[in-house]
């Protein structure tokens, strides 16, 4: 592009050549700002995890790596172990995608694909509108609704799973499950909302290719359109995991705020979000608030973690039968 | 002409205002906070002049930030330790002053579906089941002082507070106090290592769990109890009654205590006294002892005053217990140590 330029169109000289190439540095400006843009982004990630590394000394200097895999959690003493918050932080999202996944791209595919436009506009403005209901409401829903519902439905989880380890000991309502539950309501629109938006996107020819050969029109869904709109479909599970991992408000309200490991669906838990959203305001002692602090790094990493493993998954299972 | 004059006005009134008006930042409890949000509106409609700007950040936060210089005085609902008063004086060359200012109570609250009589605790009965010692509800230490009550063989569902919180201070500071093995266990603290139990974040979440939940006990703030009407057990006291909270028998418990300290620094549970209701607590300002500027340093003592006089009036319109005659005549005098 440039060199037929300068052959056609020589640079003026002096004043009028720097402002010449101000002008063609539009291009430039844009490149600045928008780095800037991107740039802070990075550092504001950056000063995060450094304020969160730097106030966390007291509790890393006094467990170490130990802090990881205690059990104990006893302000008191002055003992402090994230192992609990950790396994409940996981326990309570895997549930949430388990359930939130299929559900959510289902819906995606019957909105975008398969329901008739009237409907599917109305239906994607109701979900729409449910991925901007607060989190503290959705906490009020589960605590008085849904806690009730799942005591009244207990036996008959119990009549058809209680063989599992996963669903035996008493239930009080508020647990692992209930909270997965929740959990999943609150992420099923994100996935939905993006699904649906990406599997639109899918260029018609695509469609028109695999009905001309002979396809269904849901052989056509399935096997053209979805792995064609897969990058998209994964994109928003990944963001649907990262707000499950961090939901505070709506998990504390239903997880029973018990730091124990259980087998146990049905038996109270703790994540790390709930503990710090509890506990921060009246922690007194830096050692107390380091350690809470320094949960909010383990959550950072254990974000990082689940996200670059669910990124290789993803990577190394879909070489093959996708566009993109 | 017109911009002018109204530049002359905006001006003048912003003169006025920063020269009469003194603005008072204060922060702490949770607890107290309706009761000190009340106080200070109606103290700025009595004095115009001053107003009380008040976060209710949490006791941690109060006693930090008074610590740190950043509030004119904090609120605490614990009693500061030797260590923070230390810390305190090292860091402002002074010492800060604890002012109590009302009461705060807790009560055990359960869901015993059949069950309409009002439950009898004994203090030992409390400590086990919190200890899940004691697992079920008909057993001996909870049926003995409930004759005529048909308790159930069911398990005790125990419910505590998650957040860290004053609240929960008082409940264990009582256990600690009647039961050895809770001392040495748990221990005291705005949060613990519950040996058992659900937590829920907050006084409403705590009842909510408790009616949600059958044959389930717990312990909320009777401030809350009072305010939401929740039904609530008696808990016997040191002399041997079993009492109702209300907020007469928490009055009754500060005014049991003998040998008041100068510096109101006491744990009041587990009182003597035939009328005083064993698990309550006072709550605290916590104000330097040196206050640079005179302006603010009378509007605080003087809204000191004013809280000890006609601020005990109004609080049990919101279901907090006033101070006794004998702390009001004490914390008077302590106010002259404010230089």
């Amino acid at each position: 592009m440039s060199a037929p330029a300068t052959t056609i169109d020589a640079p003026p000289e002096g004043r009028a050549r720097s402002l010449w190439k101000r002008l063609r540095d539009g291009d430039e400006i844009a490149h600045t700002v928008t780095f800037l843009c991107a740039f802070a982004v990075i550092a504001v990630t950056a000063l995060l995890v450094f304020e969160l590394y730097r106030n966390s000394e007291p509790s890393r200097l006094k467990f170490g790596w130990s802090f990881l895999w205690t059990k104990t959690w006893d302000p008191v003493a002055g003992k402090f172990g994230a192992l609990p918050f950790i396994y409940g932080t996981i326990v309570t999202s895997a549930l949430a995608m388990i359930i939130a996944i299929p559900l959510g791209v289902g819906a995606a595919i019957f909105l975008a694909e398969l329901a008739p436009p009237g409907i599917s506009s109305a239906l994607t403005f109701l979900i729409e509108l449910l991925a901007a209901v607060p989190s503290v409401i959705i906490g009020f829903l589960g605590f008085f609704v849904l806690l009730p519902a799942l005591l009244r439905a207990e036996p008959y989880i119990r009549s058809a799973l209680g063989w599992t380890p996963l669903f035996s000991g008493p239930f009080y309502g508020v647990s692992f499950f209930t909270a997965g539950v929740v959990l999943s309501v609150m992420i099923v629109p994100f996935i939905i909302s993006i699904s649906r938006e990406v599997i639109l996107s899918v260029p018609s020819d695509q469609r028109e290719a695999a009905l001309a050969l002979g396809a269904t029109r849901w052989e056509s869904t399935w096997d053209v359109v979805v792995p064609f709109a897969r990058k998209g479909i994964v994109g928003s599970i990944f963001l649907a995991l990262a707000r499950s991992l961090g939901e505070t408000m709506a998990v504390t309200m239903v997880i029973g705020n018990d730091p124990k490991i259980s087998a146990s669906l049905f038996a109270p838990g703790y994540s790390i979000a709930a503990v710090i959203a509890n506990e921060f305001a009246e922690a007194t002692g830096d050692l107390y608030q380091g350690a809470l602090i320094e949960l909010g790094l383990v959550l950072f990493a254990l974000t990082i973690i689940i996200n670059g493993a669910a990124r290789i998954l993803v990577v190394s299972t879909t070489r093959k039968g996708t566009s993109q | 002409m017109i911009r002018k004059v109204s530049g002359a006005i905006l001006a003048l009134v912003l003169i006025a205002g920063v020269a009469s008006a003194q603005t008072i930042t204060a922060g702490g409890a949770t607890f107290p906070y309706p009761m000190y949000s009340k106080w200070f509106d109606e103290y700025h409609k009595k004095v115009p002049s001053v107003s009380i700007n008040y976060q209710s950040i949490g006791s941690g936060g109060g006693v930090q930030q008074v610590t740190a210089g950043t509030l004119d005085f904090g609120a605490s609902d614990y009693a500061l330790t030797d260590a923070q008063l230390k810390e305190f004086h090292d860091k402002r060359g002074f010492n800060v002053l604890a002012f109590p200012t009302v009461l705060g109570a807790d009560v055990p609250a359960y869901n015993l579906p059949g069950v309409t009589a009002v439950l009898n605790f004994t203090p030992e009965a409390l400590a086990g089941i919190f200890l899940g010692k004691i697992t079920k509800w008909n057993d001996p230490a909870i049926t003995g002082p409930n004759p005529g009550v048909n308790l159930p063989n069911e398990n005790i569902v125990v419910v505590h507070r998650s957040d860290g919180s004053g609240t929960t201070f008082i409940w264990v500071d009582y256990l600690c106090k009647i039961s050895p093995e809770w001392d040495k266990g748990p221990g005291r603290g705005a949060s613990v290592n519950w040996p058992t139990g659900l937590g829920g974040k907050g006084n409403e979440a705590v009842a909510g769990l408790v009616h949600q939940t059958r044959f389930s006990l717990g312990y909320v703030e009777l401030t809350y109890a009072l305010q939401t009407k929740m039904a609530y057990g008696n808990v016997k006291n040191s002399a041997g009654v079993f009492m109702k909270a209300d907020l007469a028998s928490v009055t009754a418990a500060s005014a049991a205590v003998k040998d008041m300290p100068d510096d109101f620094r006491v744990s009041i549970t587990n009182p003597p006294g035939k009328g005083a209701y064993p698990i309550a607590s006072f709550t605290w300002l916590l104000v330097p002892e040196k206050i640079s500027d005179p302006a603010k340093k009378k509007a605080i003592t003087d809204f000191l005053g004013w809280m000890l006089t006609d601020g005990q009036n109004v609080t049990e319109a919101l279901s907090y217990a006033k101070l006794p005659a004998s702390v009001v005549a004490k914390e008077k005098k302590a106010i002259a140590k404010i230089q």
